[in-house]
């Protein structure tokens, strides 16, 4: 026996394929046998997947670095601070900077993002999955995958100057019966506002949420469902008794990948908000910002300090999705255990 | 409670595919029907037009006659709903819901059909539960996720939750082929027991078990692969097992093939 | 004996609605919108459309508690919040793509596509996209290079070796990757390689950030189609005695090769319309400038964005000409792929 495949050493185990008996040879049957050509390739893919991590590495320690030089002279409490101004333009030549307006802009943008995005994403998965008649299932999974394929900046482009426009109607009418909220009051002029961003960005996100929730759904083993039909539930109630249940982890990780995806968009935001470095309680009145679209909108004009200000605002925004797509990350793959033991 | 099925030419189909033919026979109510025959032969699928499940599998669809008592199930202005509501189903996995309890899953068909008080539902929950022979086991644990159970008290809960809602007929599909040999005699003396009450068809791999449960015994087989399902005999069941009219009944039974 | 009656159904029929009733009540309500609408003078059509939505799920809902009783109902009242979604979701589309199509075709045609802004100023007509075309597919070709082979050197140390826990890093952090902003992965190369290696903006920097974007991209597409290689092929080529390294690359690969061309081309369109990362890495330039590693150079999508920050109609009409140019790129690209996939579809019915 003399396969060279089987000459593993104990740092690369064996395929992580099902094994079957007949592949699995000694363990360690003379390392000394391994060819240099299997040596090199091996050492070429690990080292390929080590890169990925060196980057990932790469990017948290540069924006550290950079993100330090500039916090170090800033004047201002970066993280309670409502101005931008690291060229202390007001302030005699000193830093004042910070991104309290960036987290409430990026907060709420996407927040209105998701509550759109979440129930119409879920609506879209169960009509494909459970809903529409076979032969239309497939085209709009397509129509779905094309809407991810739009590039931001066209979506940016449609949404200044296709969709803001046919927005001020609702948003005066909004104000009529809502604007006693504050939330919602409008004061007329070009809807290009935090509110108009999270419609678009609810678009933008609306893929990933749909194709990931459909998964999910398609997962849920018929047994489930046909248990439910069987005493007579109707289809919407063979949904809340056996697919929503099952599915609702698959959902929520799903949704916090959208969130991810919401919380980076640079460039659709930058081209539909008009921005202004405030915070203003109505989400319908222009103004605000977010952390991808500050970066974007002030770095042509900033200095090599600006840059690193910028990139000190990069890094939390870095840390943030890191966290949440993390975290939607583990959950799904918690979510695989679990239903693996249970099929 | 109890009613009677009458089939006349009945074709099913999945997609272009024909999987059983122009099958007739009638089901005595408050007996026990057995449905054998090779694997393939459409015995699952044929039990499955019996309460409108067929034609939840995509492509699946139905030509001919369903009565129950008077009432054509495939008849126009007919709720599919309704149909398995009343017809009631259990299958070969047993399959409780697995985010719900004990309680809830033997209460889920009747909290669909209408609201109970608390008092209500716990009588009906305790009847059912001592009608599949589990309420010594789990009356403790009501509350206790369903897919804690073993396989055997799985299964004997699923059938709690099928007559949980008094259906007219139940339909095993298989009940007992994932089970060991001590959870299938427990679920076939329970079959003996719910006879008094249901209408009950039981498909079978178990040709000991068609012999030891039915009342009658319906035979299908197939030409060939390929080829649609039919039935060949239904008749009572010592008369297929001693003396079948069918002579592939016989090599059937006797082991020749199958 | 319980006490208690089981609540059943008389019969098995149950009133049902006709078959065509959602579709009337769809028209009727896109009708009572419209005369809303017309009459109240709303002038945005989001508004109608909200209107005519709201309308029919209340109307299905209405009648089928009127006619089917409360659970038919209340399924109705799924299906057509269920249809709405889907509705909601093809419109922006259908929407995005016409008017793209309707404004961007003014200005596009074979000039546009062979002209650069060198000589046009930002608030005159005329001028055209080559330099930001040829910026683009210098940019992706670039960015390919460094990510196709290391994003599929990763996935086959994933598929082909990894069991152990650096595997289980890796996927993890591949699958995070997946979820960076582009404007981070800008952020990262400027603070390298420009402020701190001192290096210029030019196209190759961003094709560095590019294709940091791409790579999980890669990685994932890649795994997915070599698992779907079923384990006997390897086998039959171990028994023969062929290495494990060249068995990988001539019998392995190349079975999954059609789908790892699809995920590649995917991955393409997908960096191909990133404008963040370029316009923190390769500046911006009017002129043809083909060296990629030298002096700042335009892009598709950046293009688009100084087109529109330019604020006149020129400008707009620029913009909608090279999204209609990018989609169009993006579009083929897509379509492309799922052709390749499905020529290539892995003969091995899985």
């Amino acid at each position: 026996m003399d396969i060279p495949s089987s000459t593993t050493s104990p740092t690369s185990p064996p395929p992580r394929h099902d094994v079957k008996p007949s592949q699995v040879t000694p363990k360690r049957a003379a390392r000394g046998a391994t060819r240099p050509g299997d040596r090199i390739f091996l050492g070429l893919s690990r080292g390929s997947g080590i890169a990925l991590l060196v980057i990932m590495a790469a990017i948290a320690a540069f924006l550290t670095y950079r993100a330090a030089l500039a916090l170090s002279d800033n004047t201002g409490n970066f993280l309670t601070t409502f101005e931008w101004d690291p060229a202390g333009t007001a302030t005699n030549g000193k830093p004042y900077f910070g991104i309290a307006v960036l987290v409430f802009g990026t907060v709420v943008s996407s927040i209105i993002a998701l509550v759109i995005a979440v129930p119409i994403a879920i609506g879209i998965a169960l009509f494909i999955s459970h809903y529409a008649p076979r032969r239309l299932a497939t085209p709009i999974a397509f129509v779905i995958d094309l809407l991810a394929a739009v590039p931001s900046i066209v979506y940016g482009l449609w949404g200044a100057l296709v969709v803001a426009p046919n927005l001020t109607g609702l948003y005066s009418w909004l104000d009529d019966y809502f604007g006693w909220t504050g939330i919602f009051s409008y004061q007329g002029g070009a809807p290009r506002s935090l509110m108009t961003v999270g419609i678009l960005l609810a678009i933008m996100i609306l893929p990933i949420i749909t194709n990931v929730s459909r998964e999910v759904f398609l997962q849920v083993p018929k047994m489930h469902e046909e248990a439910a039909l069987a005493l007579g539930a109707t289809r919407w109630e063979t949904i809340r008794m056996s697919v929503l249940p099952f599915a609702r982890s698959g959902v929520i990780s799903a949704s916090m990948l959208g969130l991810g995806r919401a919380l980076g968009e640079t460039i659709a935001v930058a081209t539909v908000l008009s921005p202004s470095f405030v915070i203003n309680a109505s989400v319908l009145d222009f103004g605000g910002g977010t952390f991808a679209q500050n970066i974007a909108s002030k770095f042509n004009e900033a200095t090599e300090y600006g840059r690193d200000a910028l990139i000190a605002s990069g890094l939390v925004l870095f840390v943030i999705t890191l966290l949440v797509n993390g975290a939607a990350r583990l959950i799904i793959a918690r979510r695989k255990e679990y239903s693996g033991a249970n099929a | 409670m109890a009613k009677r099925i009458d089939v006349s030419g009945l074709t099913a189909f999945y997609g272009s595919h024909k999987a059983i033919e122009d099958i007739s026979m009638t089901v005595e109510p408050r007996s026990v029907t057995a449905f054998i025959g090779p694997s393939g032969c459409g015995k699952s699928t044929f039990l499955r037009t019996l309460n409108r499940m067929h034609e939840v599998t995509t492509g699946g669809r139905v030509e001919g006659k369903v009565l129950l008592d008077d009432e054509d199930l495939y008849g126009a202005g007919v709720d599919p709903v309704n149909v398995r509501r009343t017809i009631g189903m259990v299958f070969q996995r047993p399959n409780p819901f697995p985010t719900m309890s004990i309680f809830d899953n033997v209460a889920a068909g009747l909290r669909l059909n209408g609201s109970y008080k608390k008092s209500e539902l716990n009588a009906i929950v305790e009847k059912s539960l001592k009608g599949a022979n589990l309420w010594n086991e789990v009356k403790d644990r009501l509350n206790k996720p369903g897919s804690g159970l073993s396989g055997g008290q799985q299964q004997r809960l699923c059938i709690a939750r099928a007559i949980a809602v008094e259906p007219q007929v139940l339909l095993m599909d298989e009940p007992c082929s994932a089970l060991d040999p001590i959870s299938t005699l427990a679920i076939e003396d329970l079959i003996g027991e719910l006879k008094e009450r249901f209408t009950i068809v039981i498909v079978t791999h178990n040709m000991q078990q068609a012999a030891r449960v039915s009342d009658r015994t319906a035979f299908f087989n197939l030409a060939a692969v390929g080829q649609p399902g039919k039935l060949v005999e239904i008749d009572e069941t010592e008369r297929i097992f001693s003396n079948p009219s069918v002579q592939a009944t016989e090599d059937y039974i006797s082991g020749r093939f199958g | 004996m319980s006490t208690t009656t089981i609540a059943k159904p008389a019969s098995l029929r149950g009133a049902r609605l006709p078959r065509w009733t959602p579709a009337v009540v769809a028209l009727g309500s896109a009708a009572v919108a419209v005369a809303i609408g017309t009459v109240a003078g709303l002038d945005s059509r989001i508004q109608w459309g909200l209107i005519a939505a709201v309308l029919f799920i209340v109307a299905s809902y209405a009648v089928a508690v009127a006619v089917e009783g409360g659970r038919q109902a209340k399924d109705r009242l799924a299906t057509s919040l269920v249809w709405v979604t889907f509705l909601l979701a093809v419109v922006p589309l259908a929407s995005l793509v016409f008017e793209t199509v309707e404004r961007g075709s003014t200005v596009f045609n074979g000039y546009f596509l062979t002209h650069s802004m060198g000589v046009v100023a930002d608030d005159e007509p005329g001028g055209g996209i080559y330099h930001a075309i040829l910026g683009t597919l210098e940019q992706v070709l670039l960015a390919s290079v460094i990510a196709v082979p290391i994003g599929m050197l990763t996935a086959i140390y994933l598929v082909e070796y990894g069991r152990g826990k650096l595997a289980k890093v890796v996927t993890f952090f591949v699958d995070v990757m997946t979820g960076i902003p582009s404007i981070v992965a800008g952020l990262f190369v400027l603070s390298f390689w420009i402020l701190i290696l001192g290096f210029d903006f030019s196209g190759w920097a961003g094709a560095m950030a590019l294709a940091i974007l791409m790579m999980p991209v890669v990685v994932r597409s890649t795994e997915e189609m070599l698992k779907l290689v079923p384990n006997e092929l390897r086998e039959a080529s171990l028994a023969l005695g062929i290495p494990k390294w060249r068995t990988i690359l001539k019998v392995v690969l190349p079975t999954a090769i059609g789908g790892i061309t699809t995920g590649v081309m995917l991955a393409v369109a997908r960096i191909a319309g990133e404008t963040a990362p370029v316009l923190l890495l390769v500046w911006v330039n009017p002129m043809i400038n083909t060296n990629p590693f030298e002096g700042s150079q335009a892009s598709l999508p950046l293009y688009i964005y100084q087109q529109y920050a330019a604020g006149n109609q020129a400008g707009y009409d620029r913009a909608w000409a090279a999204a209609l140019a990018l989609i169009g790129f993006i579009m083929i690209l897509n379509l492309a792929a799922r052709g390749v996939a499905r020529w290539k579809a892995p003969k091995t019915g899985r």
